[in-house]
């Protein structure tokens, strides 16, 4: 299908995925509830620093930082790896492969399709920690806010293409579930998710920023929360980039020589 | 009628188990990846504590390492015996083919629960004794026989409360139609379990010690292998997973009471 005829269609797969998000509410509701770690962290942080800050971080440093995680945590999610190895065992992929567009558009739609209603909850979380700790919960600046959500972007299109070239995966195995949870380990770990990537023994930190799990959590919240000048941040939006870039480039390989391969069991 | 019970257990613990073997490949695959989920599971004690380099809340690396054996001990508990039989009756109750559980002749909550055991995460005990023995090591002495005979008995309870709050979940599913990712959510609260509880204050405090017990399941233990848990918290804990199964199972019952399958 064309270009220009996917631009057209997009409007229309992004409003079904609002629909069906809205439909879903409760489910998503135990997938947010899920997603609580942060909390859970931030507690056991501000515990640590209760006497005495950890590197430059005191307590209410951590409760910004952790607020901050599961705001970006809702709003880089992605869930497609799970869909497309679900739907290639049940053989439904065939029915998305009938259609004029790409079923990778119809995955990113889906997933962006729950944004407005995590806005519902990222937005007055955000106010918050405005009001209780201050206007550093926010970017401080234009150019502050204009790299956070450009990192915030990036984020995201990594954790979703990441789970693209995962679940892509199982068009040459069975099932690639297992693939995707050990990435789910690398991430939780990496990620600055756990705790901030700083407070890595060093020896590992240098590795941090070469992995792509960093720059799926770490660097949105880390902009979010003012922790780089112009020149750092721009370094490490570079590095992130790359590795949109990198992934994109593999996950529509993997995807499109997967698909040759492809015959709906059971559809 | 225990006997025949007890011999129902055997029966399906032995289908599990060839079903695990069936899969050689996968077999090997999920023990080697547990292997990995535990190792990467120490990974934020060590970060925490090379940053503290003190005590936390009175607890020292090698007391919360305790507390990260019992977690993973009972991590193994929870996802080989319990979490397979939850994604189990959540496919029940939405296919409707939880009719068929229900007529045969044999306690339905017995039913559901045996149904799926995956064998290969004993590698969590394995994995427990190690972290004990490496956490004693830190510590710098061994637990004491009645220390470790007061915590087998809080491993019963805690294990009564898992299973009891993974009834009340699955009594979730009745009233909630979209619900498979249920198991996801009892793994990601059981998480905090890994943190000595007096980390936690406020709120946290209350919900983990009241609501979702977990500060039983895994502080106490630990306390009581250290030989300083005091004996009014075992009482209570005994007292409140036995009260906890006793309403979980008067939930169940009431649920399935209400239960109108989803075919009819």
């Amino acid at each position: 299908m064309s270009v220009r005829g996917t631009l057209r269609a997009l409007p229309t797969l992004l409003r079904v995925g609002v629909s069906e998000a809205v439909a879903y509410r409760a489910e998503m509701l135990v997938w947010v509830l899920g997603t609580t770690m942060p909390f859970i962290s931030m507690a056991l942080w501000t515990a640590v620093a209760r006497y005495e800050p950890v590197g430059r971080y005191d307590s209410h440093d951590f409760v910004r930082y952790f607020l901050a995680t599961f705001s970006v945590r809702q709003m880089t999610g992605a869930y497609a790896a799970w869909q497309i190895n679900y739907e290639v065992r049940q053989g439904t992929l065939a029915m998305r492969l009938l259609r004029p567009i790409s079923p990778l558009w119809s995955y990113a739609a889906e997933n962006l399709g729950t944004f407005p209603l995590r806005l519902l909850l990222v937005v007055p979380l955000t106010l918050f920690s405005v009001f209780t700790l201050g206007t550093r919960s926010v970017p401080g600046t234009a150019w502050g806010w204009g790299l956070f959500l450009l990192a915030l972007v990036g984020g995201w299109l990594i954790t979703f293409l990441a789970n693209v070239l995962i679940g892509s995966l199982s068009l040459y195995i069975e099932s690639s579930n297992r693939v995707m949870d050990l990435w789910f380990a690398f991430f939780l770990i990496c990620s600055g998710y756990l705790y901030p990537v700083e407070l890595f023994p060093p020896v590992l930190r240098g590795l941090l920023d070469w992995l792509p799990f960093r720059y799926q959590i770490g660097l949105p919240v880390e902009l979010m929360t003012n922790a780089h000048g112009l020149t750092g941040a721009l370094g490490l939006l570079g590095r992130q980039w790359l590795w949109v870039a990198l992934l994109l480039g593999l996950s529509i390989l993997s995807w499109k020589r997967g698909l040759k391969r492809f015959a709906a069991y059971g559809g | 009628m225990f006997r025949r019970y007890l011999r129902l257990l055997k029966v399906r613990l032995r289908a599990s188990s060839l079903l695990a073997m069936q899969y050689q490949a996968d077999f090997l695959l999920d023990g080697l990846i547990s292997l990995f989920w535990m190792a990467s599971a120490l990974v934020p004690l060590f970060v925490v504590y090379q940053n503290a380099q003190r005590d936390i809340e009175g607890w020292s690396f090698g007391e919360s390492l305790l507390v990260i054996g019992w977690f993973t001990l009972l991590q193994g508990i929870l996802e080989g015996a319990i979490n397979p039989s939850l994604q189990g009756v959540v496919e029940h109750i939405r296919k409707g083919t939880l009719d068929f559980v229900l007529l045969k002749p044999a306690d339905a909550q017995f039913l559901v629960s045996t149904e799926n055991f995956l064998p290969w995460r004993a590698i969590n005990l394995v994995a427990a004794l190690i972290i004990f023995g490496y956490g004693f090591h830190q510590i710098g002495r061994a637990p004491s026989l009645s220390g470790v005979a007061i915590s087998l008995v809080l491993l019963g309870a805690s294990v009564l409360l898992l299973y009891s709050l993974w009834i009340l979940t699955v009594c979730a599913a009745f009233y909630v139609v979209k619900v498979d990712n249920l198991t996801y959510l009892f793994t990601s609260i059981f998480d905090a379990a890994r943190w000595p509880a007096p980390v936690f204050r406020g709120v946290l405090a209350f919900v983990f010690t009241f609501v979702i017990p977990l500060a039983v399941m895994t502080t106490f233990p630990a306390e009581a292998m250290l030989g300083r848990l005091p004996w009014t918290a075992l009482v209570w804990a005994l007292l409140g997973s036995l009260l906890f199964a006793f309403f979980s199972r008067r939930v169940w019952l009431h649920s399935i009471g209400r239960y109108t399958s989803a075919s009819s």
